[in-house]
């Protein structure tokens, strides 16, 4: 029985393929309202997604998981990234799926038109099918938003921890974005085996680019400290902002014996003073 | 048994770790060292644990114990070489060593010493 109707459904696809397709580019434009430029790749998509459909149908019936519709899905799959990368919002992916469902179930009624029951029927599993088909574009334009982000993490870890040497047994750490204990342990990594590498005793780390100070962020800049000072370098934290001043303030985070300077300057003067050097003006 | 050596230097103690702690060793330690600080009259002590890879917290917490009975026996202590995968261990930890005082090689670490020691010994001459 089943496997008749579908049967049916695709017979209908494939007498009616071109009055479909126009009929489903026609709503198309009408949701998305994509500009010219894609006009022609949205056309071949829809063509070819069709085609598939069809066969599919024919071979393998409504299990949208089974094998007959692997070149289906990965059409799917392909398309959402595509999608992804053109900058269509996910209704606007997924309307590619619905607004086929318009035309279709026109033909279906112009095919079935006498027998209700058939229609009813068919009409249904049109629906089923179509919406397994428009959650799986929505959950591969996921999956790929979501590689994208994974990767933006990866490579803003990467490039956010540069450790500069600012004189001779001075280091500078400057941090920015939000500290978390994955990137914690990282800028502590790298901070202490440059430590290591140039014989520094005094490393300054800068907060200024890091926008929020909250308990965890002072718990890991404290860790950081105490894991130099333990490998015999002293820290000045610099780049205090008057607002995170007064969230530390209010939050009651103790900074402990930890030297605090508003600005890199402030920390680089004491710094200097430390080694017993100083900065002097030419005279002309 | 195994067993650390404590060189004497001029007004210093350098004891140098170079093999894997275990508990008794350390307690050994603590006891040799608080020894030779009373005979030797010793005015600081270098603890070099460039060598040491593994650190636990009774390690650490011996650190912090040696360094206390140096003080109330008036030498200071100065930690040095600690290696930064020791370092972030012990912070993780929760062992800052906050009242022992580091330094990144043993010629800092005697330049250090030599620095607190001096304004003292200027007072008494």
């Amino acid at each position: 029985m089943n496997k008749l109707v579908h049967t049916r459904l695709a017979e209908i696809i494939s007498k009616h393929e071109s009055d479909i397709l126009k009929e489903w580019l026609e709503n198309q434009r009408a949701e998305t309202r994509f500009g010219a430029s894609l006009e022609a790749n949205v056309q071949e998509q829809s063509r070819e997604f069709l085609a598939l459909l069809k066969d599919a149908v024919h071979q393998g019936g409504a299990d949208i998981m089974t094998t007959e519709w692997t070149d289906v899905r990965a059409m799917l799959t392909n398309l959402s990234k595509k999608r992804v990368q053109q900058g269509f919002t996910p209704s606007q992916t997924a309307m590619f799926i619905f607004s086929l469902k318009q035309p279709l179930f026109e033909h279906l009624r112009m095919e079935l038109g006498q027998d209700s029951e058939a229609l009813a029927h068919e009409t249904w599993m049109a629906t089923l099918l179509l919406d397994k088909l428009g959650l799986c574009t929505a959950e591969a334009y996921q999956k790929t938003r979501e590689e994208v982000i994974g990767r933006q993490q990866q490579e803003m870890l990467e490039l956010s921890t540069p450790v500069v040497k600012l004189w001779q047994g001075i280091l500078a750490l400057p941090l920015i974005g939000t500290l978390d204990s994955q990137r914690t342990q990282v800028v502590m990594e790298s901070l202490l085996q440059q430590v290591v590498d140039t014989g520094s005793d005094i490393a300054i780390i800068d907060i200024t680019g890091v926008p929020i100070v909250d308990t965890l962020v002072a718990q890991h800049l404290l860790k950081t400290v105490a894991a130099a000072r333990l490998m015999g370098a002293d820290c000045i934290i610099s780049g205090i902002r008057p607002q995170i001043a007064q969230t530390i303030v209010h939050l009651g985070v103790a900074l402990g014996d930890v030297i605090t300077k508003a600005t890199l300057a402030d920390a680089f003067a004491v710094a200097l003073k430390r080694r017993g050097l100083a900065v002097q003006a030419i005279k002309a | 048994m195994e067993k650390i050596p404590i060189l004497k230097i001029g007004d210093f103690l350098l004891v140098t770790i170079q093999v894997d702690m275990h508990d008794r060793l350390a307690l050994a330690l603590q006891d040799d060292l608080a020894a030779r600080i009373v005979v030797s009259g010793a005015r600081g002590v270098l603890i070099d644990i460039s060598a040491l890879e593994i650190v636990d917290s009774f390690i650490g917490r011996m650190l912090g114990n040696i360094a206390a009975i140096s003080s109330i026996l008036d030498a200071a202590t100065v930690v040095v070489g600690m290696r930064p995968a020791v370092a972030i261990t012990l912070v993780e930890l929760g062992i800052s060593l906050n009242r022992v005082r580091t330094a990144l090689n043993v010629e800092k670490g005697l330049e250090l010493l030599r620095r607190i020691l001096e304004p003292q010994e200027y007072h008494y001459q």
